[in-house]
């Protein structure tokens, strides 16, 4: 027994060794080269149009005019940008806010700091033929939702409008094409604007031989059906908040993002190809069709991009909160608790902009009419 | 020469039956599928589901994007990206496997007190583990080279590498018959002599059957660990990249799992060719 213990002691001597060996890269690096500051943006998904402003901000030197020297982190299946900022291996997470506050009532110590998309990009779609043109026409059709806390707008819209999405409608896990919704496995797809939604335009429609019409598809958009939740965040670590040169960072991070945004609304297709750039593997018309869309859910804006609307955030936090999805579960429990956002750091960062004459509002701005090609090409 | 010309023979056979599999089904099936009290038990059979033979591999000549590189360079370059993992994943594993069955048959206790907790190693679900280790990897750095995502998808591999090794090498070292050891006793043989002389040698026919399972394991680790962290540039991430596109596209997402397979079997061609050099020096010997 004791040789054992002996054995095991060694063992432990050893591992910490290793791992101190290692060394943690924990600590902020607070200068890198030319006494810029690293900082790490973690998102939610792969690279492309839906993150364009980031990487116009990157590609085109708005970081680097701030002094950052920002890393882009591309997310996957089983990534969680949130917590990977909780945890403290990014300095910054875009992430939606319900979902986003679901892990803040868990215990993921984050602040919204920056609401870059004032709008919500999720459509509920079925083919006209289909008759869905309100929630209540969901009752008794197959719904399709991809789940993992995309799917509480659909939930919303059927609770609202008096359906028990356990036991009114049937459920169906959707893939990430929208494959289902084509061959009539489901009856209402959900889909992004920026995305999914544009994929049904891009197929042949068999009986014609022609690409989708956008007639022959009812859209449920949650802003009209007033079940919308605000979506793209930028967040922040909340402890990390209390320290000055943070705070330092978050201003001129968000600084240079809404700007890269701006950039993108007034130059779409530079947007494009600089998505493209980055190794985004989707077609070019679809990433256009993206970045245009993406545009649509960012301006106008009113208060100034990324400002956190007082209303509009609490009709999230009211939904996430009434919500009940299929196990009869709400997103939260109760109101979110401490510092869930503020907006003392995106009005610094647009009192910057403006002094540079950057348009914040973008209240002429027109979106662009996308011609989308078969397979998104 | 015969037996090698059978066996090429045998290989083309395998891979004309699995085309005439797919194509005569394709034939026959219903393009529907074939649905029994509201479940599909055979899966649909038109272009978007089961796109044909042919339309996948002239895919594989079209370029990936307008004016890209054709599909076969991305995925045969996004394959050696995620053998780099799979490589590295099966070599650290193995002999993590190696060590801790030499561990356990040298100490009865270890193996008491081990072998549980490495069997249960396996039943962790990959989709919570991954997360984790690319968690873990982000705040490490190897000296003054900060950690890599494919480090993280290598790590993974090796995570489901080392177990067929540690229980098949651990059966291999306990299957020397007592009469051999008690002749390495009579010997005075110590128990590092004994290792090499007796329990190594004993335990090959337990080894490569150990180290098969283990590159597919490493293989599946690695692809999955791609798919589930999003590590870019491997074959795993292309699999969830085309699948998007499989609404308009479906013989896309068919290549780059033609790609994986085919990374499958070189890794096992790999192993297999270990097994046959090492079984020639034996017979020379």
């Amino acid at each position: 027994m004791r040789k054992l213990i002996r054995v095991a002691g060694a063992a432990l001597a050893l591992s910490a060794l290793m791992l101190t060996a290692c060394g943690t890269a924990d600590e902020p690096t607070p200068s890198g080269a030319g006494g810029t500051t690293k900082v790490k943006l973690q998102l939610q998904w792969f690279v492309q149009g839906q993150f364009a402003g980031y990487i116009a901000a990157a590609d085109q030197g708005f970081y680097r005019e701030q002094g950052l020297d920002v890393e882009i982190l591309e997310g996957g299946v089983d990534i969680v940008p949130q917590t990977v900022l909780a945890q403290g291996q990014a300095d910054f997470a875009i992430a939606w806010v319900p979902k986003a506050l679901a892990s803040r009532e868990q215990g993921a110590e984050i602040t919204n700091i920056g609401q870059i998309f004032q709008r919500s990009g999720t459509y509920q779609v079925s083919f006209a033929s289909s008759n869905i043109t309100s929630p209540a026409d969901l009752r008794g059709k197959k719904v399709g939702n991809w789940g993992f806390g995309n799917e509480f707008e659909l939930f919303a819209a059927m609770t609202k409008a008096g359906l028990d999405p356990g036991k009114d409608v049937t459920l169906v896990q959707q893939q990430f094409d929208m494959q289902g919704l084509l061959r009539k496995d489901i009856d209402a797809a959900q889909a992004m604007s920026y995305n999914e939604y544009a994929q049904l335009l891009e197929a042949k429609d068999p009986a014609t031989g022609q690409l989708y019409k956008p007639e022959a598809f009812t859209v449920l958009d949650w802003n009209k059906e007033g079940t919308a939740m605000l979506q793209d965040a930028v967040w922040a670590n909340t402890s990390k908040l209390s320290d000055q040169s943070y705070q330092d960072t978050a201003v001129k991070f968000l600084a240079a993002s809404i700007k890269g945004w701006a950039y993108c609304r007034d130059n779409p297709e530079a947007c494009r190809d600089l998505v493209v750039k980055r190794g985004s593997k989707l077609g070019a018309s679809h990433q256009l069709w993206q970045v245009n869309e993406t545009n649509k859910l960012v301006w106008p804006s009113p208060a100034g991009a990324g400002v956190i609307d007082e209303a509009a955030w609490k009709a999230t936090v009211d939904l996430s909160m009434t919500t009940k999805n299929a196990d009869g579960q709400t997103v939260l429990t109760k109101a979110p608790e401490g510092l869930a956002y503020t907006n003392d750091y995106v009005r610094k960062a647009l009192d910057t902009l403006k002094s540079q004459n950057v348009d914040v509002n973008g209240t002429g701005f027109t979106p662009k009419t996308v011609t989308l090609n078969e397979g998104g090409v | 020469m015969n037996r090698r010309l059978r066996l090429a023979l045998g290989g083309v056979g395998a891979v004309l039956v699995g085309v005439a599999l797919w194509e005569g089904y394709k034939a026959v099936g219903d393009p529907d599928g074939t649905v029994l009290f509201g479940a599909r038990v055979l899966p649909r059979t038109d272009d978007a589901a089961m796109p044909h033979v042919w339309t996948v591999l002239s895919r594989f000549g079209d370029p990936e994007l307008a004016g890209g590189d054709p599909i076969w360079l991305v995925v045969l370059q996004a394959c050696l990206f995620t053998l780099r993992s799979v490589a590295i994943g099966f070599v650290a594993g193995a002999l993590v496997g190696l060590l801790l069955a030499v561990l356990m048959q040298r100490l009865r206790v270890v193996e008491r007190g081990l072998l549980p907790y490495v069997i249960l190693s396996q039943t962790v679900p990959l989709i919570a583990l991954a997360p984790v280790i690319a968690g873990w990897g982000g705040r490490l750095a190897i000296g003054p080279y900060p950690w890599q995502p494919w480090m993280s998808v290598t790590v993974i591999a090796l995570y489901l590498a080392f177990f067929p090794v540690a229980v098949g090498m651990l059966r291999g070292l306990q299957s020397p018959a007592p009469i051999a050891e008690e002749l390495m006793r009579s010997y005075a043989a110590g128990w590092w002599r004994t290792l090499v002389k007796l329990r190594l040698p004993a335990s090959t026919p337990y080894l490569f059957p150990a180290l098969r399972l283990a590159a597919a394991a490493a293989v599946v680790g690695a692809v999955v660990g791609e798919i589930s962290t999003g590590t870019r540039g491997g074959v795993g991430r292309l699999v969830i990249e085309y699948s998007r596109e499989a609404t308009t596209d479906p013989a896309k997402v068919f290549t780059a799992m033609v790609g994986a397979a085919a990374l499958g079997l070189a890794v096992a061609a790999i192993v297999g060719l270990g097994e046959f050099l090492v079984g020639r020096r034996r017979v020379r010997a």
